[in-house]
């Protein structure tokens, strides 16, 4: 691999680039699906490519191909020179990037068994035995679930001498339910939804899932949902399990945060941001409670956004992001990062694959549990009249991440301290920094979780990215409930 | 680019090196390239060229696929070995279908126009660059930023098996999207063809700018059921999320909102559509993931949906359901996924049917006493799947019309809108054109004036 960057390293640099970087990547998968007690998915992929990203006359340029010859590395290197030079044609001032110390760096993520080693019949076996607990539920009219395996072999390359070689380890599982019945189709997933849970993990994680053991308690829920009541419409205190909180971060948290957005590169599809250069340090976010960090480093966790380097070869960093309710800090790059004033990037550069341009993308954004001990329970027996909110159905958010409205599969009214009635179609609906200057109580580590989203899109061509979140469930007062069904 | 005859040459090493009942080849890739801009430079410039073989093996029953991006012996080898190794182990699957012979991969009696033009296969960056600095001068002319792409692309899609089938495609495609930024104001506009030819950046940022000066200093006016204008790329966006619900094996797993409506009047009797892969303005392969012919099909006539889409197993389980007699003709309509897939199938080519006495966006601002102006719609998801319900943003161009006249720019609403009913309530509609937007595949439908369309919410800008 590193014939073929210094390759393309020379090539670009002799051609004018002022910097160059290389990454080449070999990826496989695995995804292994039932429906219904039949195979709906089993397939195997394996991609390898490279790309070369430069810097000329100030610009950027990128070119990618999966042909590893050594004509193919040359032409492409050349390829990326004339598109940097393009570049250059429509351009108001040059790109700068903040100083970053080369490295030459090994890491893989830690993962006790390779999910790839496990055979083919142990994992059907397990999807057909929890899609037969699904359907042993009368009621239950379609049973899906799913498991998904991901190897990332990642070489990094620069002209500035860096060489870093990581691997990535990816698991996920998860099934879900659906009732259809009279004018409702009804579901209920688990772990999560979005295929359920997700981790920079090895086989370990299916076994941590319970999946088999909570199965008939999802489709139970599925059909019992088409008798709950309708949510109810109004102000109420709200609390959001885990996963919930999990994804309320990630839109309304993650991604007003990037700095790209921030500073109008995203305007055409992602969007911007209302988190403006003057809000840092000056916006009060959320309430005393609300402690949220970016943190990639593998201390914090096996999460989709766990990482020793990023795409441009930044280290794994923690950035605060919310200390104490103040809005402390963006997720920057090294392009970014020099336009802000910062010294360094933050180090949140990834790309899908080879065929793509690194952007920053979230890394593992999450809330801090609280720091007295609080359990679920215990917050749900200190809550006289609220509203629980389980796993998401539905999401959206406004382009400047003001405006959100989230959905949930299931719902239970809490009345004194007690979970009472299941709800059906609940959702909630807010602006961000009223929504989080609302939290009055979060639980501690215990009942904390690094969820994973493995279905983050941004970017021009689309590219998907994984990322973490990790959450407790935590309470919200006077929230906007119900609008979701409001003059429907 | 990846040729026929190349193809050809790995599908028969392919075949070489399997020991399955029958071996499937799909083929896919190109060559493309994305001039990226925002705050009026070129912040991103991307090219790729990339082509893979998607291996389906089939024993008796079972099936799997595998796929690689690398044509060497041993990759095809390795290649052919993990379809195996995933078909091998499971249980036979008694309605797995063989794959299909030529016959049924013929081409459709319905001419396909060629969707290859040279000159948009040809485009280089230096020509985006020369496109993006007119927009970025029209921004410039307004005092205004802008942020967008221009990109091109030549791409295959081909699909070979054992039985003979032997399908071949390929096309270009351009687009242009353009945003134009004010301070408190912004317009879009977004144009996708398969020749270049038909893309003009200047009109197209005109229009944008138009739209973020007109819109400057929102004024906020209350959530609640409004008539509203949509531009086509908000009826795309909005109506595209239903139509993965006209396969037939969304029906039999009772996870379309069609279940018990078929054949009722669900929408207005002014809605009719078709999927038509010949049409003009479509675009895309002639063939389905098996290779099977696609058919033109009209789903929905006069508000009531008639037909269904299929693949050639949807059919045949459909066949033997309980929805049979209920779900009008079934059969192999050419709309089937690559095997093994969740969905089954979906009409990908969707064309609404020009109404009697279309309306321009302007005459329909005309006619309307008070209502809203929308370019386009964001983040749109769905709330209740069987009433479809979804919610979503209006964005980049919203403006109250009283009186016949565009007043001013609104702050954007959030939506939860029935789509059943949206359908039910329209009131005036234009020509359909190709349109291109963010939450949809690309389709050729209209704008619409629409009764009664539900914002619950207000954002902050």
């Amino acid at each position: 691999m590193k014939d073929l960057a210094s390759c393309a390293l020379d090539t670009a640099t002799q051609r004018g680039a002022t910097y160059a970087d290389v990454r080449v990547v070999d990826e496989r998968g695995r995804a292994l699906a039932t429906k219904n007690a039949k195979i709906s998915n089993a397939s195997d992929s394996r991609s390898q490519g490279f790309n070369v990203r430069v810097l000329v006359d100030g610009a950027w340029g990128f070119a990618s191909s999966a042909d590893l010859s050594r004509a193919s590395v040359e032409s492409t290197a050349a390829q990326a020179v004339a598109i940097a030079r393009a570049s250059a044609k429509v351009k108001q001032k040059d790109v700068q990037l903040v100083s970053e110390k080369a490295v030459t760096a090994e890491w893989s993520t830690p993962h006790k068994i390779d999910p790839f080693s496990i055979s083919i019949e142990q994992n059907l076996a397990l999807l057909q035995k929890i899609d037969s607990e699904l359907r042993s539920v009368k009621g239950v009219t379609l049973a899906e679930t799913n498991m998904n395996f991901r190897r990332e072999e990642l070489w990094f390359f620069s002209s500035a001498g860096a060489d870093i070689h990581q691997t990535k380890v990816t698991t996920g599982a998860g099934y879900v339910a659906y009732s259809f019945a009279g004018s409702e189709i009804q579901k209920r997933s688990y772990p999560n939804s979005f295929g359920g849970q997700w981790q920079n993990k090895g086989y370990e994680l299916i076994d941590e899932l319970k999946l088999v053991e909570n199965a008939r308690r999802i489709g139970e829920e599925a059909v019992a949902l088409h008798g709950a009541d309708q949510c109810p419409e109004g102000a109420f205190d709200i609390i959001l399990e885990s996963s919930q909180l999990g994804l309320q971060i990630h839109e309304s948290v993650g991604h007003p945060i990037e700095l790209d957005r921030v500073l109008g590169m995203e305007a055409n599809f992602a969007g911007t941001s209302f988190l403006t250069l003057d809000k840092l340090r000056t916006l009060k976010y959320g309430s005393e409670l609300v402690n949220v960090v970016a943190d990639a480093r593998q201390e914090h966790g096996p999460g989709l956004g766990t990482f020793a380097f990023d795409d441009e070869g930044v280290p794994a960093q923690c950035t605060p992001i919310i200390s104490n309710g103040l809005f402390t800090g963006y997720l920057s790059s090294r392009e970014t990062a020099a336009l802000i004033g910062l010294q360094r990037s933050g180090g949140t550069l990834r790309a899908e694959s080879w065929n793509r341009l690194p952007m920053i993308r979230m890394t593992n954004i999450s809330i801090l549990p609280g720091e007295k001990p609080l359990t679920g329970e215990q917050l749900i027996s200190s809550t006289d009249h609220g509203i629980l909110f389980q796993t998401n159905r539905s999401w959206s958010i406004d382009d400047k991440r003001y405006n959100f409205q989230f959905g949930t599969e299931i719902g239970w009214e809490i009345k004194n301290g007690k979970r009472a009635r299941m709800l059906k179609n609940p959702s909630y609906s807010g602006i961000t920094t009223e929504f989080w200057n609302s939290m009055d109580a979060i639980c501690s580590r215990d009942e904390w979780t690094l969820w994973g989203t493995p279905n983050c899109g941004k970017g021009q061509p689309q590219q998907v990215m994984g990322t973490g979140h990790g959450a407790a469930p935590a309470r919200f007062k006077k929230v906007k409930v119900g609008s979701a069904y409001k003059g429907n | 680019m990846l040729t026929q005859e190349q193809a050809a040459d790995i599908f028969s090493r392919i075949r070489k090196y399997s020991t399955a009942d029958e071996v499937e080849g799909l083929f896919y890739g190109g060559r493309s390239a994305l001039t990226r801009f925002a705050n009026n430079t070129i912040h991103q410039n991307v090219a790729e060229e990339n082509y893979g073989v998607s291996v389906r093996t089939v024993f008796g029953g079972r099936t799997a696929r595998a796929t690689t991006n690398r044509f060497d012996d041993q990759s095809l080898k390795d290649v052919v070995k993990a379809s195996e190794d995933l078909a091998r182990v499971q249980e036979p699957d008694g309605d797995l279908l063989p794959v299909p012979n030529a016959s049924e991969g013929a081409r459709a009696t319905q001419a396909v126009p060629s969707r290859h033009f040279a000159e948009t296969a040809a485009v280089t960056p230096e020509q985006r660059a020369e496109g993006v600095g007119k927009i970025v001068s029209i921004a410039q002319k307004h005092k205004l930023t802008t942020a967008g792409i221009f990109s091109s692309s030549e791409s295959i899609e081909a699909i070979f098996n054992s039985r003979g089938l032997n399908n071949w495609h390929t096309q270009t495609s351009a687009e242009i999207s353009i945003t134009m930024l004010a301070p408190d104001s912004s317009g879009w506009q977004k144009s996708n063809s398969p020749s270049v030819a038909n893309l003009n950046p200047q009109v197209l940022a005109e229009i944008a700018a138009k739209k973020a000066v007109e819109s400057a200093t929102p004024r906020e006016i209350a959530a609640g059921k409004y008539t509203v204008i949509l531009e086509p790329a908000a009826v795309l966006d909005m109506t595209g999320f239903m139509f993965f619900d006209f396969g037939g094996l969304a029906i039999l797993d009772q996870r379309s909102f069609l279940n018990n409506r078929i054949g009722k009047n669900l929408f207005g009797e002014n809605i009719s559509i078709w999927d038509d892969v010949a049409h003009p303005l479509q675009s895309g392969p002639s063939f389905d993931g098996e290779g099977v012919r696609r058919q033109k099909i009209h789903l929905v006539e006069k508000g009531a949906v008639k037909r269904l889409v299929y693949a050639r197993a949807s059919t045949e389980k459909m066949r033997k359901s309980e929805y049979a007699d209920k779900v009008g003709p079934v059969e192999p309509t050419g709309h089937g996924f690559p095997i093994p897939n969740e969905m089954g199938e979906g009409p990908m080519n969707i064309v609404f049917e020009s109404p009697r006495n279309p309306k321009s966006v302007e005459q329909m601002i005309a006619s309307t006493e008070r209502g809203i102006l929308v370019t386009r719609l964001w983040y749109i998801r769905e709330v209740d799947p069987y009433e479809k319900i979804l919610t979503g943003m209006t964005r980049d161009g919203t403006f109250l019309v009283e009186n016949g006249k565009v007043v001013c720019g609104v702050r954007n609403f959030r939506f939860n809108q029935s789509l059943i009913e949206m359908l039910s309530n329209v009131e005036q509609m234009s020509t359909p054109v190709r349109t291109s937007g963010e939450e949809s595949f690309d389709m050729v439908v209209p704008a619409m004036k629409v009764r009664d369309f539900n914002f619950t919410e207000v954002t902050k800008f």
